[in-house]
Parts: C-alpha cells; sequence; structure tokens
C-alpha cells in the first residue's frame, strides 16, 4: 500500500516534468528596459562626489504563471541597474520569487515579495513590510524584495493578514562618488545592529484591513528591524568619516484611513514606534481633491496637500518632521496616457523648500518617455536636505516594455 | 384545479396588460419605462461572465492605438453589477486592474491596483462623464445599464436595418452625467440595444454607439461581439472587439475584492 504511494508520488512528479515544457510556454514574460540620464543644476559639494551627467540602464523582468483557474501562482521579478557614476546604484535584486496558494478564504504566500500599505501620495510612512531602494529614485516609491510567508484571511469582518519575515534587508545609499547623499556618505558595507541575529532577524507583522461604505481602514502591529536606519558617525575601512545605519529593533503600530466621498480622498497615515532608546510617533495626513473634464476638456486636475508631522521635531532623522506638501496631477485622458504630477515639500520652520515636476507620456505602444525634475531652494543649514543643496537634477528616460 | 385557476389568470392578466397601449391610457414615460423593465428583465439571472476585449483608439487621421483587457462581471441580485477589469495592453500597464461594485443609486464604489506598486487604491467615482483610459468611452458607457439610472420616454416604433425597434428617449438620473439625453433604438422582438445617440450638456449629437454582431449565450442571453463608438464633434472613433465570452464561471463576491484585484492578471 505505501509502496504503491510512493510510487504515484514519482509517477506525478515524472508526469509534472514531462508537462513543464508546454506550461513554460503557455506562460508569460513581460517588462521593461531603460536608459535614464540625470543631469546636475550645479557642481557637487563633496570633491569625492562625480560631477558632471550620470546614465543608468536598468532591466527588469517579470515571469507570471498561474494554475489551477488562477488559484495558484509563481512570479518572478528579477531587477538589474547599472550606473555611470555611482557603484553603489549598481544593483541585481530579485523584486519577487513568490508562490501564491488562494483556497476559499485564505491565502498563503511563500517568497520573496513586495506589500503596499498606505494611502499618503507625498510620504508612504506605515509602508513597513519592504526595504526602500532609496538610490533607485530619491522620492522612495522603490522598493526591494522582502522574504515572507504572507496568510490572509479574508473574511466579512476585514482581511487578516499574518506575515513572518525572515532576513533583513538594509536600505541602499548613494556610494562615496555618486550625488543626492548625505556628506560624509553612508557606509553600507559596515551597518551596525541593535539584534545580535544582525540581518537574520525574524520579524513579524499583523494588519487588518476593510472598507466600510465610504471608509477604507487599516491598521498594523509590526515587531522586529526597524527599516529606517539612525546614522552614527564612524570611520570606514580607509579611514574616512563615514555614516553608519543603526538598524534598531521596534515595536510599531499604525494606521491608514482614507474617506472617499464626491470628488474628495482624505487620507491619514500615522504611527507609533517605540525601540530601546526612544518612543515616537509620526503622521501624514491631507486630501486629494480632483476636478474632472478641466475647462471643458477631457483632462482632469488633482489638487493634493498633506501635512507632515514627527514627534521628534528637529531631531528626526527623515526630513518630513514638520512640513507641508501641496501638488497638482494634471491628466490628459489620452491615448498616451500623458500625466503631469509637481509638488512641492515647505518646511515652515526654516523655510526650505524641495519642489519636484514628474511628466510622462507613452510613445507608439510600447515605449514611455519620462521627464522628471527636482528643485531644493532655499534650503537651511539644519535641514536633513542641507548635503543636497547642490543637487538639484533634471532626469530623462525613456522605456522600452516588451 | 390551483394550476388551473392561476394559469387562467394569468391568462387574464397578460392579457390585460398586452391591450394596455392600445387602451391609450399609457403615457409614453410609462411605455419608455416598460421597454427599459423588460430589457433588464431579459438579461436578469446571467449571474457571471468573463471575456476578452481588445479596445482600438482611432483618431480622425485614422491613426490608432491598441489596448487589450480582459473583463469579468459578476451579477449581484438587488443592485448594481460587479466588475473587475485586467490591462495587458499596452505593456507599461500590464497588471493594471480596475474593480467597481456599481450600485443602482447612489455612487459606485472603485478601487485601482498598481502593480509596479503593488498599491490598491480607492479612486474617486464621480468621474462618470470622464473618458475610460482615453477612448470615446465614458465610465458611465461601460458601467452596468441598470433601470434606475434613467427616466423614459416612448418615441416610436420604427424599422431599423430591416427590424422592428422600438425607439426610446432616456434621461440621466445622476447630474454628473455628461448627457441631457440618449436615444435608444431596441430591437423589439429581442429587446436588445443595436444603436444609441448620445446627446452632450448642451443638448447637441455627441456620439454614436452601435452593436453588432450579437450572440446568444446559455439559450438566452445576449451579447454583442462588435461595439462600435463614433465621436461626431471630434471624429475619433473607438472600436471594441469581444471574444471568448463565457458563462457560468462559478464566480462569488470573493472573486471581486481588493484581494483577488491584487491577484488579478
Amino acid at each position: 500500500m505505501r509502496i504503491n504511494f510512493e510510487a504515484k508520488k514519482v509517477w506525478w512528479l515524472l508526469g509534472l516534468l514531462v508537462a513543464a515544457p508546454a506550461t513554460i510556454l503557455a506562460s508569460e514574460w513581460s517588462g521593461y528596459l531603460t536608459a535614464e540620464f540625470r543631469a546636475f543644476e550645479r557642481s557637487p559639494l563633496d570633491g569625492e562626489q562625480k560631477g558632471g551627467a550620470s546614465a543608468a540602464a536598468i532591466f527588469e523582468s517579470e515571469f507570471y504563471h498561474e494554475w489551477d483557474n488562477g488559484d495558484q501562482a509563481f512570479e518572478f521579478i528579477p531587477y538589474f541597474r547599472i550606473d555611470s557614476h555611482d557603484e553603489e546604484r549598481d544593483l541585481i535584486d530579485i523584486r519577487e520569487l513568490s508562490y501564491l496558494l488562494v483556497h476559499d478564504d485564505w491565502e498563503f504566500r511563500l517568497g520573496i515579495s513586495k506589500v503596499f500599505w498606505g494611502v499618503a501620495e507625498s510620504q508612504h510612512l506605515v509602508d513597513t513590510i519592504n526595504q526602500t531602494d532609496l538610490v533607485a529614485n530619491p522620492d522612495g516609491e522603490d522598493k526591494l524584495g522582502q522574504p515572507m510567508l504572507q496568510t490572509v484571511y479574508v473574511s466579512d469582518y476585514g482581511d487578516f493578514s499574518v506575515f513572518i519575515l525572515p532576513g533583513f534587508r538594509e536600505r541602499t545609499f548613494p556610494g562615496r562618488e555618486g550625488r543626492l547623499r548625505s556628506i560624509p556618505w553612508v557606509d553600507t558595507d559596515n551597518p551596525i545592529y541593535e539584534s545580535g541575529d544582525e540581518d537574520s532577524h525574524v520579524d513579524f507583522a499583523f494588519r487588518w484591513s476593510k472598507y466600510i461604505g465610504d471608509f477604507d481602514i487599516g491598521f498594523h502591529y509590526f515587531r522586529g528591524t526597524n527599516r529606517d536606519p539612525d546614522f552614527i558617525p564612524g570611520l570606514d575601512s580607509d579611514g574616512n568619516p563615514v555614516l553608519r545605519p543603526f538598524y534598531e529593533q521596534m515595536d510599531q503600530v499604525g494606521l491608514d484611513l482614507q474617506y472617499t466621498r464626491e470628488g474628495w480622498l482624505w487620507k491619514l497615515e500615522a504611527l507609533g514606534r517605540e525601540t530601546s532608546s526612544k518612543r515616537y510617533s509620526s503622521m501624514v495626513g491631507g486630501f486629494e481633491y480632483t476636478l474632472y473634464g478641466l475647462f471643458d476638456s477631457s483632462m482632469d486636475l488633482g489638487l493634493l496637500a498633506e501635512i507632515h508631522l514627527d514627534s521628534r521635531g528637529l531631531s528626526a532623522p527623515n526630513p518630513f518632521n514638520r512640513d507641508l506638501f501641496a501638488g497638482g496631477r494634471l491628466t490628459w485622458n489620452d491615448e498616451a496616457d500623458t500625466s503631469l504630477i509637481a509638488g512641492a515639500f515647505y518646511d515652515p520652520e526654516n523655510g526650505s523648500t524641495l519642489g519636484r515636476i514628474e511628466w510622462e507620456r507613452r510613445l507608439k505602444n510600447n515605449y514611455k518617455l519620462e521627464i522628471e525634475a527636482q528643485k531644493l531652494t532655499n534650503i537651511d543649514s539644519f535641514d536633513p536636505f542641507f548635503s543636497l543643496r547642490r543637487d538639484s537634477f533634471l532626469q530623462v528616460s525613456i522605456s522600452r516594455y516588451y | 384545479m390551483n394550476y388551473t385557476i392561476s394559469k387562467t389568470l394569468a391568462f387574464k392578466m397578460s392579457a390585460l396588460l398586452a391591450s394596455a397601449p392600445l387602451l391609450a391610457n399609457v403615457t409614453p414615460e410609462e411605455r419608455g419605462l416598460e421597454i427599459a423593465v423588460e430589457v433588464d428583465l431579459r438579461d436578469t439571472g446571467f449571474g457571471d461572465t468573463k471575456a476578452e476585449m481588445e479596445m482600438i483608439l482611432a483618431n480622425r487621421h485614422g491613426e490608432t492605438s491598441t489596448r487589450q483587457m480582459a473583463m469579468k462581471t459578476l451579477e449581484v441580485a438587488g443592485d448594481g453589477d460587479k466588475t473587475l477589469i485586467t490591462f495587458d495592453q499596452p505593456r507599461d500597464v500590464k497588471g493594471t486592474a480596475f474593480l467597481s461594485f456599481t450600485h443602482k443609486i447612489g455612487a459606485d464604489d472603485q478601487w485601482l491596483y498598481l502593480p509596479a506598486l503593488k498599491r490598491v487604491k480607492r479612486i474617486a467615482s464621480n468621474n462618470k462623464s470622464g473618458p475610460f483610459v482615453g477612448s470615446e468611452f465614458a465610465y458611465e458607457d461601460l458601467s452596468s445599464q441598470e433601470v434606475e439610472k434613467y427616466t423614459y420616454k416612448f418615441i416610436r416604433d420604427e424599422e431599423f436595418e430591416d427590424v422592428s425597434h422600438h425607439i426610446v428617449e432616456r434621461y440621466p438620473v445622476d447630474r454628473k452625467s455628461g448627457y441631457t439625453r440618449q436615444i435608444v433604438w431596441i430591437d423589439s422582438d429581442r429587446y436588445i440595444v443595436t444603436k444609441i445617440d448620445f446627446y452632450d450638456r448642451k443638448d447637441e449629437l455627441l456620439k454614436t454607439l452601435t452593436f453588432e454582431e450579437y450572440k446568444q449565450y446559455l439559450g438566452k442571453f445576449w451579447r454583442a461581439d462588435r461595439m462600435l463608438m463614433v465621436n461626431h464633434q471630434t471624429g475619433k472613433n473607438t472600436e471594441l472587439q469581444w471574444s471568448n465570452y463565457q458563462f457560468e464561471n462559478g464566480y462569488s463576491s470573493r472573486d471581486f475584492d481588493q484581494r483577488s484585484l491584487q491577484n488579478a492578471r
């Protein structure tokens, strides 16, 4: 009996191997290749930094295969980046390598994956699970893949998610020769961990989310390595002064809330953190209001305003301690999906301003042209952006999708 | 015995209803509503559908661009349908998905999934008159057509393409609609829509939508394989080509929630 069962398993496996090539053919690859050019307004502040325009090439590909009516899926997204100026911008990453199983009201995901939490536009405060790939773009929208076992239970009382996160990813920072960095630079070769397990500490998270009428609500609890490092001055192996990232252990609770009514989206993200050395809270909140069919055209204009607060005030290591953000999003609603987003962060205490504009448009069916500019003005010497004050830049990128 | 009685009663009732228009005590508004209710009734009970759609956008110079998407629909008893649209082409928006819960009365609930960030975003749904993905179709043209969304007026019966049609004018209830009125041609035998003229807020003819190549499914429900929307004011048009229509997929509301939005391909 037992032998029979084992034999069955072998046949099943053999069958799977034979069937595999056919399955792979039925699957799909997609992705993009980007050429990116960045020019800075002024020469670098630090003599170690390379001046002049830089170029980068980025390649991301996705392999996706689902079976069992989509109740099982496999996803693989490798990511490659190479930069002409800053070797810390060179990166090979696995953004996704995961298996998904959906069984009635249960979902399981095992592998490297990405999870998004939150509602705000100008900062992703409560988006905790994945580490930020800061060198990809200073706006912090890019994230690194995170190993996880995620279990979700979907019910009438909301979605309950439990995450077990083995392994920690360090934040990427521009290197010694790169722009848009602190002075001195961050030495990513010598991080300091509070936990003796260093980057193999197993983190844990729980999230509940639900929509109730016009409200979308999410709560979470996270225990483990803080993705946002503190910085400790030190020396690198060559004796240069550097900042060493310090990753603490923390307990975090957070809330994200959106109220959607007519053309209004009201948003709030808030979190409280406790580490062995401190306890603090921060929030971002505001609105997005969209004017549809601007001047009788098919264009839409979204108006955005958000407030950033951090209980640590001036000692907060992030630039959004007590700042205001205002911006607009213009959508052409044309066949090329043309859009323009512009916004500015303003620190009312010291007058420092960071402005940002992003324009994009599809060309033909498979190309996309993106133009981005970031301008820093009136940067106060106490502002975290002070070391970036000469790093206003213009970036042009063209991508080929397949 | 009971059966005979009820059958007789039913016969009398239907005779009464059938003769009603002849009695001329039915207003054009009542007759218009009656036709709309019949159109809705004939499509009630379809359960769920799945189909693929190719959207061809053409400008006045004849230059075209194409989009491909898959659409799942779940019929919701007593309310509007739930739909999940997943984009495949153009490639830069591949994986983007749109979930919509339409309601007979009040604002719809809509969520967008952005695959690059893996972000689900609740979006404002009062953009009914805005273009759907840059096409000549407005959101309100594609959302589920509920009887309650309009008031009606019967115009006349006429032959259209050698088939007898009811012509009904309808007026959107929602003030946010981009139209003052629509004139709808309804096949008077099959009770399916074959043509709609849309009049803009200035009451000028804006667009004409024609439905072609209707096919019947499960011996009851009609779906058009081709829909053509022509904008008379801009000279642009959008053609929808539907394929692989499937009914009885066994979908539940679980297939139309924020989780399934993230997993949809």
